[in-house]
């Protein structure tokens, strides 16, 4: 007679013979026997999160930061709704996720017991799929289904509810072998030979191109970014990336044009609007990239390349759909330029070259200038100098969500995948810090910042325990300039600078929260203190709020305005001061 | 134009409406009605009509139709949203104009009233396989097949024979020929 193993039990084996070692979890009435197991199970470490949310985005940070799923337990009902902010964000940005819930037993579902909710109900829109076990028979297999599809093509968050009965009832456990089939593997590409061909002529025809590359060139592993600089630097052309898809282009390198979309480069969103050849790359042509999308790039072929069929021709009509791993497609790609052109760099330099002069001319514009200041600290020459100190270092990156947000991601330069984790399509405030302990557990001798504004963190704040109980030395930088800037900063342009509720009149003291917390609190207040403090929180080894106090009024630049296209920026304040401004742009400051 | 105060676009050209057939094959199992039809209320479409039945009771399979309203890229994305599905196997859809393309809904038409006029209704109905299911003297139940706009049609102008209840079924779909789906 086999072995028999309760569902507690079947969980952790299948979590183990998934290679999981670590899970961000909290205990509750409906997972106990989960937990219960947990001291039998020494591979798999749990990190004790202080709010259901933080486990959810500590996994996405986890996920992000080392290229293997997340995983979160939680409890029923309250855990499990608590759970749904970050399972929403996970899938809006692509982390694969596996969620396990606990629930009340089979006889009580549906009875209003308590600590019931509908869970699998609640998180059928925000994962890419569900299960609720309703057999221990099926544990197993559903346990190992979820986390093929959490992991396989495009990535996302999944949700496994388990019964409490079931927890507790026993069945056999047949080892299971993960089939060495590779992650995005073949079964997701549906391109062929001909459109690859199809996409090197129009390269070679085009005298205008651009590569506009996203978080999927992220999601197909470090390999997907060796390619997709080989492939850039073999074509000459020149690169834009999404919020996402920082780090899989170095940021400092000459062809890239930085950041596009609503706070993007000038020089970015006029390339975008003026190309005839647009190679999507993993990127979704998300409304805060496209802007007005009847005016959206109107001169150009575009080609998407997306592992997603349903990303294709969702927002943007395209010429050319590749549907398919990024990785396999780029390499595609090279073969066959290396194939038929081996020197298309070159030989095609001509063909480009006024359009190089044409960006040129856009980069003179140096559209992320700011006014500094010699008496307060500017916002964009903390996160410079925050860049500037640690560049040498291998730097994690997490944001909140806002403008120290934009602001980060215009001014710090990543040159690896995988070190820039923010929330982008949900745009979840309190994302950054319990991701930053995510990233850390991931990569525990790494430094690993959180460029938070004061408002987002508040959100989150508590995690800072889970850090401290952990000795996690996360490095939570906060722009505080006492307001939810963005919302300030729409209110200024778009609401006749009508600051309705968007000052928060108490603030805590974070330097005597941060000392509650148990870890260090550093406070800068002018531009000449700055860099010594900031070495003070780099030298020192244990978790760090560091409240930086920033300029209150400072805007986030450039800007598209609302319902405009690429090539209608508002630029920054220096700008405006030479009437650069037009007509239409003027209406809207 | 009154200037925009939203940080969001504003709407570009919509596309035309069209009436469309969704043809969905799936794993019959718990919730996933719920997983097929959230993809429309999620974009605010409504669902005109929906038939679902096992149609294959070795592999578990359903077959569900589904009649809505939507612009072709919509259409297109939910289409292509639903083949994400895990329970999903197979997708298929045309327009009601297709003429490929049989559709055809039942109804149930219960009318009380008198025998003359109640024979005059079953008269009526000749035209689409009419099946007396119940009679009594003063009431019948009457079961026809046919399109939606002819059941549409026949339950208005049944109340002059006495038409007090309808009950029917979603549009159910076929290709023409040999052809197989």
């Amino acid at each position: 007679m086999p072995k028999l193993f309760t569902g507690a039990e079947i969980v952790f084996k299948c979590l183990e013979d998934q290679d999981v070692e670590y899970i961000f979890g909290y205990p509750g009435g409906a997972v106990l026997p989960i937990y219960d197991e947990l001291k039998n199970f020494q591979s798999i470490k749990h990190i004790l999160v202080r709010h259901e949310q933080g486990a959810g985005h500590a996994a996405e940070g986890y996920a992000r930061s080392s290229g293997k799923p997340g995983v979160v337990l939680v409890t029923s009902g309250p855990g499990a709704t608590n759970a749904v902010t970050a399972l929403t964000d996970a899938y809006m940005d692509s982390v694969p996720l596996v969620c396990i819930s606990g629930q009340v037993p089979t006889h009580l579902i549906g009875t209003d017991a308590f600590q019931e909710c509908d869970t699998t109900g609640i998180t059928r829109p925000c994962t890419k799929h569900n299960w609720l076990v309703k057999d221990i028979k099926d544990l197993q297999k559903v346990i190992h289904k979820a986390f093929e599809v959490a992991t396989t093509g495009r990535p996302g968050p999944v949700l496994v509810d388990i019964p409490k009965d079931i927890q507790f009832q026993k069945t056999k456990y047949t080892s299971f072998k993960k089939i060495n089939k590779k992650l995005n593997g073949n079964s997701h590409n549906y391109f062929n030979q001909k459109d690859i061909n199809q996409l090197i002529d129009l390269m070679k025809k085009s005298k205008r191109p651009i590569f506009y590359t996203g978080g999927g060139v992220i999601n197909s592993g470090p390999k997907a970014s060796e390619l997709l600089r080989d492939l850039v630097r073999s074509t000459g052309f020149p690169i834009t990336s999404t919020l996402q898809g920082l780090g899989c282009f170095p940021g400092d390198d000459d062809q890239f044009l930085g950041m596009l979309g609503m706070h993007g480069t000038y020089e970015a969103n006029n390339a975008m609007h003026d190309c005839d050849l647009m190679i999507n790359i993993g990127a979704r042509f998300d409304d805060r990239i496209t802007g007005k999308i009847d005016e959206f790039s109107p001169k150009s072929k575009k080609v998407h390349i997306d592992i997603d069929p349903s990303s294709i021709n969702k927002n943007v009509k395209v010429d050319l759909p590749i549907v398919g791993d990024v990785k396999q497609v780029i390499s595609s790609i090279i073969k066959n330029i290396k194939k038929t052109k081996p020197n298309f760099a070159n030989s095609n330099k001509q063909n480009i070259s006024k359009w190089w002069l044409q960006i040129d001319k856009w980069r003179q514009k140096k559209s992320l200038n700011y006014i500094n200041s010699d008496t307060s600290i500017k916002p964009q020459y903390a996160v410079q100098r925050l860049y500037e100190l640690t560049k040498g270092k291998d730097t994690y990156i997490t944001t909140e969500v806002g403008q120290h947000q934009m602001w980060a991601a215009q001014h710090y330069k990543f040159d690896k995948p995988n070190r820039w984790m923010t929330s982008g399509g949900l745009g979840t405030m309190g994302y950054g810090l319990p991701a930053a302990v995510g990233v850390q557990v991931a990569h525990p001798n790494k430094l690993v910042i959180d460029i938070a504004g004061e408002a987002s963190v508040l959100m989150t704040m508590q995690e800072m325990s889970t850090a401290v109980q952990y000795s996690l030395p996360i490095k939570i930088f906060i722009l505080n300039n006492e307001y939810m800037g963005m919302v300030r900063q729409w209110q200024e342009l778009l609401h006749d600078k009508n600051y309705s509720e968007s000052y928060t009149a108490a603030l805590p003291d974070f330097v005597k929260l941060a000392e509650a917390y148990g870890c260090v609190g550093i406070r800068a207040k002018t531009p000449d203190e700055l860099d010594d403090k900031i070495i003070e929180m780099l030298n020192t080894d244990r978790p760090v709020i560091f409240d930086c106090l920033v300029d209150k009024q400072e805007n986030c630049f450039p800007m598209i305005p609302s319902g405009k296209p690429h090539n209608q920026m508002i630029l920054g304040p220096e700008d405006e001061k030479d009437n650069k401004i037009t007509g239409k742009g003027k209406a809207l400051v | 134009m009154p200037k925009s105060k939203s940080a969001y676009s504003v709407a570009g050209k919509k596309g035309k409406l069209d009436t469309h057939i969704i043809v969905v094959w799936v794993d019959n199992e718990a919730g996933v009605l719920a997983r097929v039809v959230g993809l429309f209320s999620g974009r605010g479409y409504n669902i005109e009509s929906l038939a679902v039945a096992e149609v294959d009771s070795k592999l578990n399979i359903s077959r569900v139709t589904i009649v809505t309203t939507g612009s072709p890229e919509v259409i297109d994305q939910i289409k292509l949203q639903l083949k994400k599905l895990v329970p999903v196997h197979k997708v298929a859809s045309f327009k009601r104009e297709d003429k490929k393309v049989i559709f055809k809904e039942m109804a149930l038409f219960k009318f009380v009233s008198n025998s003359k006029k109640m024979k005059l209704a079953v008269k009526a109905c000749k035209k689409f396989n009419p099946v007396l299911l119940d009679e009594t003297n003063k009431s019948c139940v009457v079961q026809v097949t046919a399109l939606r706009r002819e059941i549409d049609k026949m339950a208005v102008n049944f109340k002059k024979y006495g038409l007090k209840s309808i009950s029917r079924t979603g549009a159910v779909a076929m290709t023409r020929g040999s052809d197989v789906l």
